[in-house]
């Protein structure tokens, strides 16, 4: 495709972008969020038809003007955001939209029979062609819609993060099948914010930067990565953890014992600090978003307790959770944290309407000023108090919700995978915020998948696997390998 | 039965004798409560982003609804005093459909409310609460419509929000449950309201203005303060908007979703009332189709029927555009069957007409 624009109302969401792809490679699209990488897949799927530019197939000039329209060329896309109907089985979301029939009727056994044999390549044939989506994990879900682009026999097949809610073994099974399909001529492109993954499964990369592209064609295994990060950010820099706060001695401030849920995790005990960040580590699954929710008192525990300096906090219940000074930015922004429609300043005082209330009434000039306050303090931008919520990119949503537990003044705050689907740049900001907060004698536990991340701004750090903590232990005295090691072997090596 | 209650067959019950004749039509006195003129403010781009811009659509179909009965039925139509038909005859589903835009910002519905203001009707009209009316005051027989209804609404809000049924399902169950209660206790039959003073106070006007459309203007303020200017709206909102993030936020989703159909229950007894007012009667026919009529203001007023966006002065605007149509076609001696085919064309219309404007609002 060359010189491809896209505008929408208001706003150009791609401004010329040139990408090609090329039979059997893995072309990898960099970006920071907002660069435009959603909305070009979404015209390469037809989903958008672009204002301007010629997109070439085959040497052929096409127009895709709807979905369908990009499916019988070969192009099939996996969405960021997983498009699969709930209600349905396996193989009927498998086969959506391209169900085989007969007379009308659809095949059900052939269809349950060719959507295993899908998933057995995938190397996932313990997922049940029969079994209800809704009732599947994240990752499965995943494999699901990996499974459905296969089935459409497409050559081209575009991946959007699709490693996000993967594990590290999940991740290599996908690799193996993206070398797969691509040995039998099949194109990929691959976008993921995980450098190290494009290095490994990429072989050349794009980089998009404001709707635009910057350069294209790089060899993925071998630009050096500080040349990646300065296409995509203007400037040169890598992930960069502030130093870690000096630990105060004392009563720690949140205090988590013996907390269990059956059939979730069990046995977890730790303490934090004022001042101090814990993360805790491990896979997909392990039970760490299980385990911050239960203590924010979203899931209700059935054994252990919570403390908060030194008062028992009500479990089962978010109020209790909320009033003791806890805060929890949940791992899904949109679907947990954010009412997507309302005003930035209403989604950051949703937690602390009460101290906006004059006998029932809003005061919204506090409101407001507070909002604003907050958004300047945390660079927001775009900045309005009045924006939708859902205009903003997920690293400045992702400051919303932060902005949301500042504004309540809370004294322990829980963070579920801050970073995920937050470029580079703002993930240094996130970064140096969860600092200044410290600074300030909150306690921190923070959840995430990426190991580094974990130890980087940890204290101390509490591996998980198999449903219960492994290890406790601090964090500069662990590496990457060690903790990978302690979630396979089951102890610390 | 006691001699007392004056009891006859079954009417249909709520169509009071509204014609309509005379002189000038101000629409300005049509005008829903908007809280400040922001129309004056600030000059194309206030107005837009004023509560009559947002609901430009509604003021244009209601204008041409208004010249349409110029034209058609000339000063019969265009007279202050069928001004006040018009909203006399809006007020009762209007307060309804106030307290219904509540419901449905927090991402429900409720089916029943006709069945409550038919089944408030009743309570307040029995014999012994107008026996205890006529030994007390009359507010006893407000109060037993208001308790009525209130209580309606917490069996519907417990039903929803902590037995997690279906608000479609609990409210149809509640449709059911309380137009059959209100035909039990009336025996089918039409009980008559004795207490003269009761008719008198919500019959009358004050400085020309029906008491029932001081009530509606009273409701329509105070909805309109109670969504935007309160926490209550607030969080109302936001669990319509996204009730797990609502949840996550502290906010006590279940309590603030049974509030809701409380607040509703009650309007449906304040309707009651003003019914009971108009037509001298309490029946277990009383509010029928309310439902459909208060939903489909709610949702050409601009609401969103999923939730987390609503507006009280669409509503209010969706209410004098259906009634202004019933007044334009009783004038023209139009059947009710023709009536209803317009508003099904009008809903249709007024949804495209507001997305369009949303949409061009947006870029």
């Amino acid at each position: 495709m060359t010189g491809v624009v896209k505008r929408f109302p208001g706003v150009v969401a791609l401004g010329g972008v040139d990408l090609d792809v090329q039979r059997g490679e893995v072309h990898c699209l960099l970006g920071q969020n907002g660069a435009g990488k959603s909305t070009l897949i979404k015209v390469l799927a037809g989903v958008h038809e672009p204002n301007e530019g010629t997109i070439e197939w085959e040497g052929e000039q096409v127009t895709l003007s709807h979905p369908q329209a990009a499916m019988d060329l070969g192009v099939a896309t996996m969405y960021q955001e997983l498009d699969l109907v709930e209600g349905l089985s396996v193989a009927e979301n498998i086969f959506l939209g391209h169900e085989q029939t007969r007379f009308g009727f659809s095949q059900r056994s052939a269809a349950r029979r060719e959507a295993a044999a899908l998933l057995a390549r995938l190397g996932h044939s313990e997922i049940s062609p029969a079994a209800e989506v809704g009732t599947l994990s994240a990752a499965s879900c995943q494999i699901v819609s990996m499974a459905r682009a296969l089935s459409l026999d497409a050559k081209l097949i575009i991946m959007d993060e699709p490693s996000a809610v993967l594990d590290a073994g999940e991740v290599s099974q996908l690799f193996r099948v993206i070398r797969e399909i691509t040995d039998q001529g099949v194109a990929v492109i691959y976008i993921s914010h995980r450098l190290e993954e494009i290095r490994e499964i990429g072989d050349r990369v794009t980089v998009l930067k404001d709707g635009r592209t910057v350069t294209t064609g790089l060899d993925a295994k071998t630009t050096p990565t500080q040349e990646l990060i300065r296409h995509m950010t203007g400037r040169s820099i890598e992930y960069v953890f502030p130093p870690k706060p000096e630990v105060p001695a004392g009563e720690p401030l949140l205090r988590v014992e013996g907390l269990g849920r059956t059939g979730e995790f069990s046995g977890v005990s730790f303490d934090v600090h004022p001042g101090e960040v814990v993360g805790l580590a491990g896979l997909v699954g392990s039970g760490r978003s299980e385990v911050v929710e239960t203590i924010f008192g979203a899931r209700k525990a059935t054994t252990g307790t919570v403390t908060v300096d030194g008062r028992l906090v009500r479990p089962g219940s978010v109020p209790a959770a909320v009033s003791a000074g806890i805060g929890l930015c949940p791992e899904e922004r949109k679907s947990q944290a954010l009412v997507l429609g309302a005003s930035l300043a209403s989604n950051i005082s949703l937690a602390s309407l009460a101290r906006f209330s004059r006998a029932g009434l809003l005061d919204r000039d506090g409101e407001n000023t507070s909002a604003e306050e907050l958004l300047e303090s945390l660079d927001v931008r775009p900045r309005g108090i009045h924006r939708e919520s859902r205009t903003l990119s997920g690293g400045n949503q992702q400051k919303v919700v932060l902005a949301r537990w500042l504004l309540r003044g809370c004294r322990v705050l829980l963070l579920d995978e801050p970073t995920r689907g937050v470029d580079v740049g703002a993930r240094s900001e996130i970064y140096a915020l969860i600092r200044r907060l410290t600074d300030d004698g909150v306690a921190v536990v923070v959840v995430s998948s990426e190991i580094p991340e974990v130890l980087g701004l940890s204290n101390r750090v509490l591996v998980l696997a198999d449903r219960t903590v492994r290890h406790e232990g601090l964090a500069d005295e662990l590496d990457e390998h060690a903790v990978l090691d302690i979630i396979l072997k089951g102890d610390a090596a | 039965m006691s001699a007392d209650v004056t009891k006859v067959d079954q009417t249909p019950g709520d169509q009071a004798p509204d014609g309509g004749t005379g002189g000038g039509h101000d629409t300005s006195t049509q005008g829903p409560p908007v809280g400040g003129a922001p129309a004056r403010a600030g000059g194309i781009a206030g107005f837009l982003g004023g509560p009559l811009g947002r609901n430009a659509g509604l003021v244009v179909a209601l204008v041409l609804l208004i010249i349409v009965g110029i034209i058609t039925a000339g000063d019969r139509f265009a007279s202050p005093e069928n001004a006040l038909t018009i909203l006399r005859l809006g007020s009762v589903i209007g307060v309804v459909s106030v307290g219904m835009t509540f419901v449905i910002c927090g991402g429900g519905i409720d089916l029943s409310v006709g069945a409550i203001v038919a089944l408030s009707s009743v309570w307040a009209t029995t014999v012994a609460t107008q026996t205890l009316a006529a030994d007390f005051h009359w507010i006893v027989m407000v109060f037993a419509a208001l308790a009525v209804g209130g209580v309606c609404g917490l069996v519907n809000g417990v039903l929803i929000a902590y037995g997690r049924i279906a608000p479609f399902i609990a409210t149809l169950a509640m449709l059911a449950a309380a137009r059959g209660l209100a035909e039990i206790i009336a025996k089918r039959r039409t009980q008559i309201i004795r207490d003269r003073d009761f008719i008198t106070f919500f019959g009358g006007s004050v400085l020309g203005i029906p008491v029932l459309v001081i009530l509606f203007a009273i409701v329509a303020v105070v909805g309109w303060i109670l969504l935007n200017r309160t926490t209550f709206g607030r969080r109302t909102l936001a669990i319509g908007g996204n009730p797990e993030a609502a949840r996550l936020a502290g906010i006590r989703v279940q309590r603030q979703t049974m509030y809701l159909y409380i607040l509703l229950g009650i309007a449906c007894g304040i309707a009651a009332v003003m019914i009971m007012a108009r037509t001298t009667t309490g029946t277990s026919t009383h509010g029928t189709l309310y439902e459909l009529d208060a939903i489909a203001a709610v949702v050409i007023g601009g609401t969103l029927l999923s939730g987390g966006r609503g507006t009280v002065v669409g509503t209010v605007l969706g209410v004098l555009i259906f009634t202004t149509l019933t007044n334009v076609f009783t004038l023209n001696n139009l059947d009710t069957s023709t009536q209803a085919v317009a508003k099904g064309a009008i809903i249709v219309a007024a949804v495209l007409l507001q997305q369009r404007v949303s949409r061009t609002r947006s870029t």
